[in-house]
């Protein structure tokens, strides 16, 4: 498809004009037509087709500059004693798209997502959100400016119904203010809407049969739904998932996906932590690899997944290139000096 | 053994002035403890802080009673703050360690030499009741009917107590079955995720803290007022710990569950120890098992041992939801 032919499709926003922004408007549509989206599976929604075709022409480095980021890290490093678990130099994410952060266990991708959110101070750097610094923002103000969250271990709140942890999800509730609390007036219609809201969602995320059970008694599968559901409540601009399909039982991996990939049809921005490979390339515009703290790699994912720099970041170098013997010796000799530097240290000490 | 005067005892403790105490120190800390998941285990000083508050107020520096009411729960509010400033960001032990540590600051604080002239050091304070009394409208004389027959004195601070926790159940109520008490609840499970929502988890805690608070100087008030007297070592650690009792025999985040575990608590100490004590009289149990004076002790064993079935076969209190409590497990 020729470039120009893009903006007929959908509106792409281009630098930081405040270009109009899918936020409210779309949040509608989409809920009624929601029936469409689930059924379409790999056919590809306009605001897609528009993060791919914006994403198009950015250069495959760490680092790389987007079109339109929704959040700039500069500089974020976040120690941990003697370890530097993120060295984040430079990083954007690209307004209404899927971006995947990738990597092995222990590369920081869960702390830079605590780091982004305000569950974590770092120690050094800055970064924005929509143009407004996030550095020193307490979490829930991170989340009331639309950056919402979800967690690996899933956070449904066990001990309160399916309902309530929805209705907990809303924000600017007069009813939370201890001043007007014992009110019963002067919130039970705000209650009452975001009820018809929280109902609209748990259709959605065909949670609805279990309107009334204890969020203690759903699956695992049915929490990591709740959970996303109740963050929809907060009407982000940027939703956060760490490790979506962890634990997620195979029949509903589908079913969430679907509902990863909405999001972006309503004009939200994504990132999310995910060791599936299969869902990454699946649904992921752009992905960001990251190991030992520090981005490695960028790009569409089969351009990732195909980098030598990925594949070294996860298993460690040349796994798949036959060995020679000569190979296998120098292996074999490294691995011994390494083993010896090891024990001098700690003869040393 | 006089079986009518153990029960008329027994009957009396049920709406009696400990019951009442007891009852809203325990409101404040379910509050605390019960729907926000608070580890207060300084109860007591807020109980304290209330009881000195009117009698350091009203006998040592002679200003009048509503004053004193003013000054204890402002000392109550300030106690919370300066507890929650420092530990409240933290996890959850350190406010139960603070907390303990700052209880017994208070006792030892208002019982030293030092502060004999306004606290009363160990003998603690009395003959500052009298603007209450004087405000008594029942007529001197006898109140109420069967075994409930009460002097004018303790009639009154009866019902100002009894309205006391009628209102604070009702603030409880209504507080709890507010949008405001979900995000506490939420709290109390999981406050990361309440935090990723966009609620401000310090100031929910906070405001929790010192609504517990306040509601244990209430208590303080009622105590000090009552016995017409404060004593320091009234407000030790094993106060806090059995308003923890109470609390969990009637049922944790339940609104009327400290009222009747209060009751309860008390009728069967009641009963324990004037059983115990009639058996021991009579004779019916030999002296090198039991004498009259350990009766005292034993009857806080027994309580004890109720806790302890009762943890093992009802861990959700009388009022408890099983069902929320088993979720638990997972």
């Amino acid at each position: 498809m020729p470039a120009d032919t893009a903006p007929e499709h959908a509106p792409v926003p281009t630098g930081s004009s405040p270009a109009p922004r899918p936020g409210a408007a779309g949040h509608e549509d989409a809920a009624h037509e929601d029936a469409g989206h689930e059924d379409a599976g790999s056919a590809l929604g306009p605001r897609t087709l528009a993060a791919r075709q914006a994403l198009r022409d950015v250069p495959h480095v760490p680092g790389a500059p987007k079109p339109d980021p929704v959040v700039v890290a500069d500089g974020v490093v976040r120690r941990f004693g003697g370890l530097t678990a993120v060295d984040v130099q430079h990083l954007e994410i690209q307004r209404g798209a899927i971006t995947a952060l990738i990597g092995p266990n222990g590369a920081g991708k869960t702390t830079l997502f605590n780091l982004l959110t305000g569950f974590d101070r770092p120690d050094e750097g800055s970064w924005t959100f929509e143009g407004r610094s996030l550095s020193r923002v307490p979490a829930h103000r991170v989340a009331r400016r639309g950056m919402v969250r979800t967690f690996q271990l899933t956070k449904a709140l066990s001990r309160l119904t399916v309902i309530e942890n929805m209705r907990l999800g809303a924000t600017g509730q007069v009813g939370e203010r201890l001043g007007t609390a014992m009110l019963g007036r002067l919130w039970r219609g705000q209650e009452e809407s975001n009820t018809r809201r929280a109902d609209e969602l748990l259709r959605r995320f065909k949670l609805d049969a279990k309107r009334e059970d204890f969020a203690g008694s759903l699956s695992g599968g049915q929490r990591k739904l709740l959970e996303m559901a109740r963050a929809l409540m907060t009407e982000p601009r940027m939703v956060m998932l760490d490790e979506p399909m962890a634990g997620v039982n195979p029949a509903l991996t589908q079913s969430l996906l679907g509902h990863v990939k909405d999001l972006r049809e309503q004009g939200m921005s994504v990132l999310f932590v995910e060791h599936d490979m299969d869902m990454v390339r699946d649904i992921s515009d752009w992905v960001v690899v990251m190991a030992q703290g520090s981005v490695v790699a960028e790009g569409p994912p089969d351009a990732v997944m195909a980098d030598p720099a990925v594949i070294d970041a996860y298993l460690g170098g040349h796994h798949d290139a036959p060995l020679t013997e000569d190979d296998e010796q120098e292996q074999l000799e490294a691995a011994e000096a390494e083993l010896e530097a090891e024990h001098d240290r700690e003869v040393g000490r | 053994m006089d079986w009518s005067q153990i029960l008329t005892n027994a009957a009396r403790s049920l709406i009696g002035l400990e019951t009442v105490i007891y009852a809203l120190a325990a409101i404040g800390l379910n509050v605390q403890f019960g729907y926000a998941g608070l580890l207060n285990f300084g109860q007591a000083a807020f109980v304290a802080v209330g009881a000195y508050g009117i009698a350091v107020t009203v006998f040592v520096l002679g200003l009048p009673l509503w004053l004193g009411l003013v000054v204890g729960l402002a000392g109550a509010v300030l106690l919370a703050v300066l507890l929650g400033v420092p530990t409240l960001r933290l996890r959850a032990d350190y406010l139960a360690i603070a907390t303990i540590a700052a209880a017994e600051i208070v006792r030892l604080s208002v019982r030293s030499a030092t502060l004999r002239d306004v606290t009363g050091g160990s003998s603690g304070l009395s003959r500052f009741s009298e603007d209450f009394y004087a405000l008594n409208p029942f007529p001197s004389g006898t109140y109420g009917f069967g075994p409930w027959r009460f002097s004018e004195r303790l009639t009154w601070i009866l019902v100002v107590g009894w309205v006391l926790v009628a209102l604070c159940c009702l603030v409880v109520w209504l507080l709890m079955r507010s949008p405001w008490g979900r995000v506490l609840k939420g709290i109390r499970e999981d406050e990361d995720a309440v935090r990723s929502l966009g609620k401000n988890v310090y100031a929910y805690k906070m405001q929790a803290l010192v609504i517990g608070g306040v509601i244990g100087a209430l208590a303080g008030f009622v105590f000090a007022l009552g016995r017409a007297s404060v004593q320091p070592d009234l407000y030790g650690t094993e106060l806090t710990f059995f308003i923890y009792t109470v609390l969990l025999l009637g049922g944790a985040a339940r609104v009327l569950g400290p009222v009747v575990g209060a009751a309860i608590f008390w009728v069967v100490l009641s009963l324990t120890d004037n059983v115990l004590s009639q058996a021991v009289g009579a004779g019916y149990v030999p002296d090198f098992l039991l004498t009259s004076t350990q009766v005292g002790q034993v009857r806080f064993m027994l309580v004890g041992l109720a806790l302890m079935l009762l943890m093992i076969f009802r861990p959700q209190g009388i009022f408890g939801d099983r069902r929320e409590l088993a979720l638990d497990a997972r």
